[in-house]
C-alpha cells in the first residue's frame, strides 16, 4: 500500500466532540432552512398555509432526499456515485413501462422490480469500484454514461404519461396521510433506518471506519471490498426507489429523467456536512441539505428573485457550507491541540 | 472520492531499466494512439461518406470546445485535483460575450471581457482550494453551480444571437484549400504551449512531483499552493476561450450553452491515460482520447446509430480503459510474484 496520498487528504477527519460542534453542523443548515421557509412565508403565506403549498414543500425534496442519503453513504465511504441520476431514469421508465405492459400488476411488484433494479445498477458500480480498484468517480463517470444510453435506447423517443399509468400509483404521489404526503412519509421511514443503521450498528460505523481510513480499516481487519460494495447497491436501491417516486410524482416519464440529478445529489450531501474526503456526516444533514435545495428552488421567485438565479444561489450556498466545515475542522483542531498541551 | 488503497495498482512507476522501445509502445498512451488509428481506418474502410474531407471539419468544430478545455484539465488532473466547473464557464463565458455585445460594446471588447471573467472564475476556484485548503471536487461543485447560475441569471432563457457575421464565419471557416476549421491553430498554439509547460520545464516537473506527493513536492521546493493557482486559472480562461468559440460556432449566446461539457471532458482526459489520484499522464494521450471519441461519434452517426449508442460507447470505453489498467497490473503484479523477480529495482512491492 503506497503511503504518498492518504495522511494529507485524511487530514480535517478528526473525530467530532458527540453533542457539540457535531450537531451544531446540522443545526446550521436546518436553521438556513427555517429561515428560507420563513421568509417566503411572510412574503407570501400561501408557501405555507395552502393545501398546495404544504403538499409541495414536503412532497418535492422527498425525491432528491432518497438520491442524497444514498450518497451520503457512498461518499462516507470515500467513493462517489455520479451515476445516481441515470439510475432514477432506468427505474423510473422500468415502473412505467411495467404499468403499460402488464395491466393490473400490484404497485407493490413495481416499486419492488425498480428498487431490484437501481439495486443491480448499484452492485455493477460497486463490483468494478471494488474488485477492479478504480476510483469511483471513474466507474460511476461511465456507467453514468453507460445508463444514460441504454435508457435513451430503451425509451426511445417514447414517453410515457400520466394516462398510462393507475390512478391509484398516481395517487401515491399526491396522497396524504393525516396532512403529511405518503411519499414523504416513505423518505423519513427509509431516512431514518439509514440514520439509525450508520448510528448504531457495528456495520453502520465500519462505512464511516473505511471512510476516514482506507488502508487503515484494511489493516484492521474490516471487510472494505464488501462494506463499500454494499454502499454502492444502497445507493443504487435507493435511487431506484427515488424513480418510483419520480414516476408518481410527475406521471411523465422521458428518457431524460433524472438528468443531471447527480450533482444536485453530491451537492445536497456537502451542504450536508458529509465531508467529500469520507468519513464525516449524517444522512439527517444530506436530508436536510436536499429540502433546503428543493426549497430554495420554490422560494426564491416568492422572495422577489427571479428563479433564473436558483443555481447561482446554490454554488453560493454549497461553497458556503464547504468553507464552514473547513473553518470548523480547523478551529476543532487548534482546540484539541490545546487541550493536549495543557493535559 | 479515491480510495487510496488502490494506489499501487493504477499508479504505474516508471521503470526505466525497460528497454527504449517497449517504454514508447508499451503504455496506455501508445494503445489510445493506436485504437484511434484503428478506428479511424475501419470507419474510413466501412462507412460510407466517412472518407471525406468534410468529416475532418465537423469532427474538428464539435470536439474543439473539449479538446481545448482537456489541455489545462490534464495538467489540473494530474496534480490530482479536478475542475467540475468548466462546462459552466464556459456557458458564463458565452452569455458574458452575449450580452455586452448585446449592449452595444464591440465583439473584441465584450470576448476579451469574457477571458478576465474565466480568469476571475478560475481564481476563485484556485483561492477556495489552495489558500481556503477545500477539496477541489467539492469547491468545483460549488462554481459549477455557481458560474451556470450566474450565467442563466444574466440571460433568462433568451438568447442573444446578433454577432458580428465576420467573427461567426471566422468561427466556421476553413483554411484556405483544406476543411481543416481555422480553430486548429489556436488549438495547435496552446497544444504546443501545454506540451512545453508540462513535459519541458521544471514547472511541468513540479505538476508531476505534487501529484505523486505533495509533501515531497513541497520539500523539494515546489510551490505546491502557487502551481495549482495558476492551473485553476489557465483553466478557467481557456475555457471561457472555448465558450467564446461556442457561443461564435453556434451564432448564440444562452445560458444553458455547453450543460454538461465537463463530464466529457473529464471522460476523455481519463480515457487520455491521466491518473485520477494524480501523477500520471501524457498531454498526447489526452489529445488522442478526444479524438477517438469524436472520430466513434461521427462515424457511427454517419452509419445511421443514435447518439444514445454512442454514448453507451464512450461509458463502456471509459470503464474499459481503466479497468483493463487494473487487470494488467495485477497479472502483472501476479507474474511477479510466480517467477523470478523481473523489475526488482524499478517496481517498489506493493
Amino acid at each position: 500500500m503506497s503511503l504518498t496520498t492518504a495522511p494529507a487528504a485524511a487530514a480535517p477527519a478528526i473525530a467530532k466532540k458527540p453533542g457539540g460542534i457535531g450537531r451544531a453542523r446540522e443545526f446550521g443548515i436546518l436553521a438556513a432552512l427555517v429561515l428560507v421557509v420563513i421568509a417566503a412565508t411572510v412574503k407570501n403565506p400561501a408557501f405555507l398555509f395552502s393545501a398546495d403549498g404544504w403538499r409541495d414543500l414536503l412532497l418535492t425534496p422527498s425525491i432528491l432526499m432518497l438520491v442524497a442519503v444514498g450518497q451520503a453513504i457512498v461518499i462516507i465511504t470515500r467513493n462517489v456515485d455520479l451515476s445516481v441520476g441515470s439510475v432514477m431514469g432506468l427505474t423510473a421508465y422500468l415502473t412505467g413501462r411495467l404499468f403499460v405492459d402488464v395491466p393490473g400488476i400490484p404497485i407493490v411488484v413495481v416499486v419492488i422490480a425498480a428498487v431490484l433494479l437501481g439495486a443491480f445498477l448499484g452492485l455493477v458500480n460497486g463490483a468494478l469500484v471494488a474488485f477492479a480498484k478504480v476510483p469511483a468517480m471513474v466507474i460511476t463517470l461511465g456507467t453514468l454514461y453507460a445508463y444514460r444510453g441504454i435508457n435513451v435506447l430503451w425509451t426511445g423517443s417514447d414517453r410515457i404519461n400520466a394516462s398510462d399509468m393507475p390512478k391509484d400509483f398516481l395517487g401515491l404521489g399526491t396522497q396524504q396521510i393525516l396532512f403529511i404526503p405518503v411519499l414523504s412519509i416513505i423518505a423519513v421511514i427509509v431516512l431514518a433506518l439509514a440514520a439509525w443503521y450508520l448510528r448504531n450498528t457495528r456495520g453502520g460505523r465500519e462505512y464511516y471506519a473505511i471512510g476516514s481510513d482506507p488502508s487503515a480499516a484494511e489493516l484492521y481487519g474490516l471487510k472494505v471490498t464488501r462494506r463499500v460494495l454494499s454502499a454502492f447497491i444502497l445507493s443504487g436501491a435507493l435511487a431506484g426507489l427515488a424513480g418510483v417516486f419520480y414516476a408518481a410524482r410527475y406521471g411523465s416519464i422521458s428518457s431524460q429523467a433524472g438528468s443531471g440529478w447527480e450533482l444536485d445529489a453530491v451537492g445536497a450531501a456537502v451542504i450536508g456536512g458529509i465531508a467529500i474526503t469520507g468519513g464525516v456526516g449524517t444522512v439527517w444533514g444530506a436530508a436536510i441539505g436536499a429540502m433546503l435545495l428543493m426549497t430554495i428552488n420554490r422560494a426564491l421567485p416568492i422572495l422577489g428573485i427571479p428563479d433564473f438565479w436558483q443555481r447561482a444561489v446554490v454554488g453560493v450556498l454549497i461553497i458556503g457550507a464547504i468553507v464552514l466545515d473547513r473553518v470548523l475542522a480547523v478551529r476543532q483542531r487548534r482546540q484539541l491541540i490545546e487541550a493536549r498541551d495543557e493535559s | 472520492m479515491t480510495t487510496t488503497t488502490t494506489t499501487s495498482s493504477t499508479r504505474v512507476i516508471r521503470d526505466y531499466d525497460r528497454p527504449l522501445w517497449r517504454r514508447v509502445f508499451v503504455n496506455r498512451e501508445f494503445a489510445i494512439i493506436a485504437l484511434l488509428v484503428l478506428v479511424t481506418i475501419v470507419a474510413a474502410v466501412s462507412i460510407r461518406g466517412f472518407a471525406q474531407p468534410i468529416t475532418a471539419n465537423y469532427l474538428l468544430l464539435d470536439v474543439a470546445p473539449i479538446l481545448l478545455i482537456a489541455l489545462p484539465m490534464t495538467l489540473v488532473m494530474i496534480t490530482g485535483e479536478i475542475d467540475l466547473s468548466v462546462g459552466s464557464m464556459v456557458g458564463l463565458a458565452s452569455v458574458v460575450t452575449g450580452v455586452l455585445t448585446e449592449s452595444g460594446a464591440p465583439f473584441e471588447v465584450a470576448a476579451l471581457a469574457a477571458l478576465l471573467v474565466g480568469v476571475v472564475g478560475g481564481a476563485f476556484n484556485g483561492f477556495l482550494v489552495t489558500i481556503v485548503g477545500l477539496p477541489s471536487l467539492a469547491v468545483t461543485i460549488g462554481t459549477l453551480a455557481l458560474f451556470r447560475g450566474l450565467a442563466v441569471g444574466l440571460l433568462g432563457t433568451t438568447a442573444v444571437t446578433d454577432f458580428p457575421e465576420t467573427w461567426t464565419a471566422l468561427a466556421k471557416a476553413k483554411i484556405a484549400g483544406t476543411t481543416i476549421p481555422y480553430i486548429v491553430i489556436p488549438f495547435l498554439i496552446l497544444l504546443v504551449l501545454f506540451v512545453v509547460l508540462l513535459h519541458f520545464t521544471p514547472f511541468g516537473r513540479g505538476v508531476f512531483a505534487i501529484g505523486l506527493s505533495k509533501d515531497a513536492a513541497r520539500f523539494s521546493g515546489v510551490n505546491v499552493e502557487r502551481t495549482k493557482f495558476i492551473l485553476f486559472v489557465l483553466s478557467g480562461v481557456v475555457a471561457a476561450f472555448a465558450g467564446i468559440f461556442y457561443t461564435l460556432r453556434f451564432g448564440s449566446a444562452r445560458g444553458d450553452n455547453a450543460t454538461g461539457l465537463e463530464l466529457q471532458v473529464i471522460a476523455a482526459v481519463v480515457l487520455g491515460g491521466v491518473s485520477v489520484f494524480g501523477g500520471r499522464g501524457h498531454l498526447h494521450g489526452v489529445v488522442a482520447a478526444v479524438l477517438l471519441i469524436g472520430v466513434l461519434g461521427s462515424s457511427l452517426r454517419l452509419a445511421g446509430v443514435t447518439s444514445d449508442v454512442i454514448n453507451i460507447i464512450t461509458g463502456g470505453l471509459l470503464i474499459f480503459s481503466v479497468v483493463a489498467a487494473s487487470v494488467l497490473a495485477w497479472a502483472q503484479r501476479a507474474r511477479a510474484k510466480a517467477g523470478p523477480p523481473l523489475r526488482v529495482a524499478a517496481s517498489p512491492a506493493p
